[in-house]
């Protein structure tokens, strides 16, 4: 009975927690300026089921691809099994679901043999970061936090994993013993190899099998809350991020509608433009950029994947992609907390264009795109670079003297270069 | 075969003088008007439009920057400014239809100039090329053979993942009878000549290696004889990075649409 209301109150605080977290996660994206993203809902969903559910865009990389998904497929279809511990722990049950016999024996024998998979690709992944050391996680922006972030989530499903096994190991060998409380039910493809290095006392059984189901329920409720202090809130964000993601041609920039109304006040003497301040033309911090971008940087989970195809980075400039996503999460953070603490956001004298994002870094991108392609779940860097540009050109006049004087020809002349307008057409007469 | 253009181009404005309207409008770019390089492209998309019999004319003088470089540096004012100029001239003429020789051009007027008043059906140099292999009026007939050549494509950007455009510039190069082999990195995960975003009008930042170059290499890779490109700015880095590699003996870097007149002869 103390058990069940232990059980229960842990679950309950765990769900508080993360309730609470994420309704401050919500606060910050909401920050953020508004974007329409509410077209087309059915072709949305699609691009969900299809990037997000069906991973297509991961199969670039067929390794972690693979290894992804069996991770992937483990935690989706292990948490059947955190039901049954649910109703378990809520009842004081012992796998309730053991009644459905052959059933239940094929579930426990596929979830064992995810379980292995999901140990096996963790550490794979492990030793892809820390031995093997990919070019792709060694960047500038991945030591320290991001680089501990990834190994303890590795560490962590390792532990979960292997609790898991543990624990129907012992309840195997109980079962064997007859143990009261201890149904037979269940296959143990894997965990039966594990049997052998338990001790045979009962008591011991009991204290492994009770210990391991405490670790693995704990786990998984801390991993949750675990979730939004860490990279690894794409296997939520994922979803959302996907759905809302751009479905138009990556080519296409945004007009600003602000500018808009400017630019149609100056040509058109008849046109009044709207009441109110049209606001900061650009972004020089992050709530200057759209809820889509803020949500973009909570999904990202740092694979780098951006950055390894990014022209820029890849010839040694400073400009990594990735770096822009985890620089406004960070910003984003940043204000969040001075909001928590009741203080006025947004006047720490920090913004995220040079606080956080260089110039040397924002004048690299040749809006190639590469880095929107490769995202395994369409997040936008290059919107928040062009923003940022944005807030550099219009409302600082600051460009490298070249962009300057390119944007003054074709403001005087109709072309980035200094040619007359009267000579356009002399490719066709000269020869 | 010759540079010379022994064609008169017709303006929108004589059309119209005449009473006439065109098929298609070619938006000529101003790399394309002023460019050396590219103004040979430009004239052999002429020579094309006026070998198929397209009812065609550009607007010579009335043509500015689409805004495009102004955009993607950051400044909306300018690009906004120069988009509604530009689409008030195109109005005026009532165009329906815009064939462009550039990709920054094409994805700027096709995306962002509906949104501005300017809604009209484009299509890049390549695509319209590939329209009038496949209605049977443009073979690789009568001019220089390809037969044998190793081509490679070089996808640019704002063609290729900026709007989804990669078989038409190689269909162009299919009806060659040439070799096509294909970069390592090529259509989605194709590599920027390094010129896009308003690049081609400053210094790169620091680092240890122009785009052109990792570029380049890539593409000498393949041992071509010819480098295509289907962007005049793709088509300066690209041509650049071959001269810094000593190789403009022995390999071209030509446009589709120059490679489409000469296999024809124009």
């Amino acid at each position: 009975m103390i058990s069940q209301i232990l059980f229960i109150a842990l679950t309950i605080a765990a769900i508080a927690f993360f309730t609470f977290n994420v309704k401050k996660v919500i606060r910050n994206i909401k920050l953020g300026r508004s974007a329409n993203r509410s077209d087309q809902p059915g072709k949305r969903l699609i691009t969900m089921m299809k990037v997000a559910f069906g991973q297509t865009k991961m199969v670039v990389r067929p390794i972690p691809a693979a290894l992804h998904f069996v991770v992937y497929v483990g935690f989706v279809i292990i948490n059947i099994e955190v039901l049954e511990i649910m109703i378990d722990g809520i009842f004081g049950t012992h796998r309730i679901f053991g009644g459905l016999g052959s059933v239940y024996n094929f579930l426990i024998g596929g979830f064992e043999l995810l379980a292995l998979g999901v140990w096996v690709s963790c550490v794979i992944f492990l030793i892809r970061r820390n031995i093997l050391k990919l070019k792709r996680f060694m960047a500038r922006e991945l030591t320290g936090w991001p680089k501990s972030d990834a190994n303890y989530i590795l560490f962590t499903e390792i532990l979960l994993m292997t609790a898991f096994l543990l624990m129907n190991a012992a309840d195997a060998r109980l079962q064997a013993l007859g143990s009261h409380h201890y149904i037979s039910a269940g296959s143990f493809p894997v965990s039966h190899l594990l049997q052998n290095i338990l001790p045979a006392n009962e008591a011991s059984l009991i204290t492994i099998e009770r210990g391991c189901w405490w670790f693995h329920i704990i786990g998984i409720l801390a991993f949750l809350n675990y979730l939004p202090y860490s990279k690894h809130f794409h296997i939520l964000f994922a979803f959302p991020n996907t759905y809302f993601s751009n479905l138009e041609p990556k080519g296409e920039f945004t007009n600003m509608q602000s500018v808009t109304n400017e630019v149609k006040a100056m040509l058109d003497p008849s046109f009044t433009p709207p009441e109110g301040d049209p606001g900061r033309f650009g972004a020089k911090d992050v709530n200057d950029l759209t809820w889509v971008n803020l949500m973009n940087a909570y999904t990202c989970t740092e694979c780098g994947r951006c950055t390894s195809v990014c022209p820029a980075n890849i010839t040694g400039k400073l400009l990594s992609p990735r770096k822009i996503m985890m620089d406004t999460r960070d910003r984003m953070e940043e204000v969040g907390k001075a909001l928590d603490k009741g203080a006025a956001a947004f006047e720490d004298g920090k913004s995220l264009i040079d606080d956080y994002i260089t110039r040397e870094e924002l004048w690299a991108c040749t809006s190639c795109n590469a880095c929107v392609e490769a995202c395994p779940i369409n997040i936008d860097p290059l919107a928040i670079i062009t923003d940022l540009r944005r807030y550099a050109v219009m409302e600082e006049s600051q460009a490298p003297s070249s962009i300057s004087t390119m944007l003054g020809n074709i403001e005087n002349n109709g072309a980035p270069w200094k040619y007359s307008p009267a000579d356009r057409l002399n490719w066709a007469k000269e020869n | 075969m010759s540079e010379k253009l022994n064609i008169e181009v017709p303006t929108m404005a004589e059309m119209l003088a005449r009473g006439e309207e065109p098929e298609i409008l070619f938006w000529v770019g101003c790399a394309g008007s002023y460019d050396e390089r590219a103004q040979k492209t430009t004239r052999d998309i002429c020579k094309i439009l006026h070998h198929v019999g397209i009812k065609y004319a550009v607007l010579g003088t009335e043509e500015s920057c689409t805004g495009d470089p102004a955009k993607r540096a950051g400044n909306e004012f300018l690009f906004q400014m120069q988009a509604m100029t530009n689409i008030e001239v195109l109005n005026a003429y009532n165009i329906k239809k815009i064939v462009t020789g550039c990709p920054h051009c094409f994805n700027t007027i096709k995306n962002e100039y509906p949104g501005l008043g300017g809604t009209y059906e484009v299509i890049h140099h390549t695509q319209l090329i590939q329209d009038l292999i496949n209605e049977g009026k443009l073979k690789a007939e009568g001019g220089e053979s390809f037969k044998g050549k190793k081509i490679t494509y070089h996808d640019p950007c704002y063609l290729g993942r900026g709007n989804g455009i990669y078989e038409a510039p190689r269909a162009a190069l299919e009806v060659l009878d040439a070799q096509l082999v294909e970069m390592k990195r090529c259509k989605s995960n194709g590599l920027c000549c390094g010129a896009g975003g308003a690049q081609m009008f400053k210094e790169p930042e620091k680092g240890f290696k122009d785009i052109n170059i990792e570029r380049i290499e890539e593409a000498l890779e393949t041992n071509p004889n010819i480098i295509a490109a289907g962007c005049p700015f793709c088509m300066t880095m690209l041509s650049d990075g071959v001269k810094m590699k000593d190789k403009n003996d022995s390999v071209q870097v030509l446009d589709i649409a120059e490679i489409t007149a000469r296999a024809n002869g124009l």
